[in-house]
């Protein structure tokens, strides 16, 4: 009926960046799920989620980045969120992930954020 | 003493397609009631949560069953219920997690309950065995202009 999510990547440097549009929820989540796992596996650790155009999040879309950071940060990487509009930073902001999960406000903010990081080792 | 109720009630088939049919009929009930956006999408999250653990945990992902979400508004508040006749499973009784553990766990399934019991002022949970399992999620109104946030004597 509707395409009611939807995800694009792009690579700005050496970082990957992944823009979420529409809803993510329990029926969408494994499409986001395949999609991170798939960068990880291919040794893309350093991703940027773009939430320009992300609509909702429900647990189940908050579950795939608790089910991958460790392994993204044990990789030498991290996933990090940026753009996020108020209405679903709300949700985020709910659960605690602000303390937990580097969010930025645009995402040149993030993709800066590891570039600083890299000249450390 | 409510001088007014209203029942508005959705059936769906238990497969999480559904979902976005689920909040949406939420949210339009919330804003009918006068809640606010914000408001509005956090009731709309609290009851996907809830039909989420009934699709994936009392019907185990098999699409052929039913969910069913009924919302009353009175002047003090706004239930939902959600009722299914899967397996009886009492979210209430699972312990409230800090996020860090579940975290450190890898599992996802936690959050919805946490979500659930922040965002609505009250959570029970009923089984009538051999026929129905209920989640009752309560929000209270708060009303304009009569009390503020910061007090509670503006009466």
């Amino acid at each position: 009926m509707t395409r009611s999510f939807l995800i694009e990547t792009r690579d700005e440097g050496n970082v990957r960046i992944l823009a979420l549009r529409g809803f993510l929820d329990a029926h969408t989540a494994p499409r986001f799920e395949a999609a991170v796992e798939e960068e990880l596996r291919a040794g893309r650790s350093r991703l940027v989620v773009d939430c320009t155009g992300l609509d909702y999040i429900s647990s189940a879309g908050l579950g795939v980045f608790m089910t991958f950071i460790d392994e993204a940060r044990g990789a030498g990487g991290d996933i990090k969120l940026a753009s996020i509009q108020p209405k679903v930073y709300q949700i985020f902001d709910v659960l605690g992930f602000p303390a937990l999960f580097d969010i930025q406000p645009a995402v040149e903010d993030a993709v800066a954020r590891f570039e600083r990081g890299a000249g450390e080792g | 003493m409510a001088s007014f109720e209203r029942t508005f009630c959705l059936q769906v088939p238990s497969s999480t397609e559904n979902l976005a049919l689920i909040r949406e009929f939420v949210s339009t009930a919330g804003e009918q009631a006068g809640f606010g956006e914000d408001e509005t999408l956090r009731l709309a999250l609290a009851v996907d949560e809830a039909c989420t653990n009934v699709i994936e945990h009392a019907y185990q992902n098999e699409e052929t069953h039913e969910v069913t979400v009924r919302v009353t508004v009175d002047e003090d508040a706004i239930a939902f219920e959600v009722i299914d006749r899967g397996r009886g499973f009492d979210p209430t009784q699972e312990p409230a997690l800090p996020v860090e553990e579940l975290i450190r766990r890898r599992r996802g399934g936690g959050l919805g309950l946490r979500l659930i019991r922040t965002i609505m002022d009250d959570v029970q949970y009923r089984i009538v065995p051999g026929q129905m399992n209920e989640l009752r999620m309560v929000k209270k109104r708060r009303r304009a202009g009569e009390v503020k946030p910061e007090s509670g004597e503006s009466r």
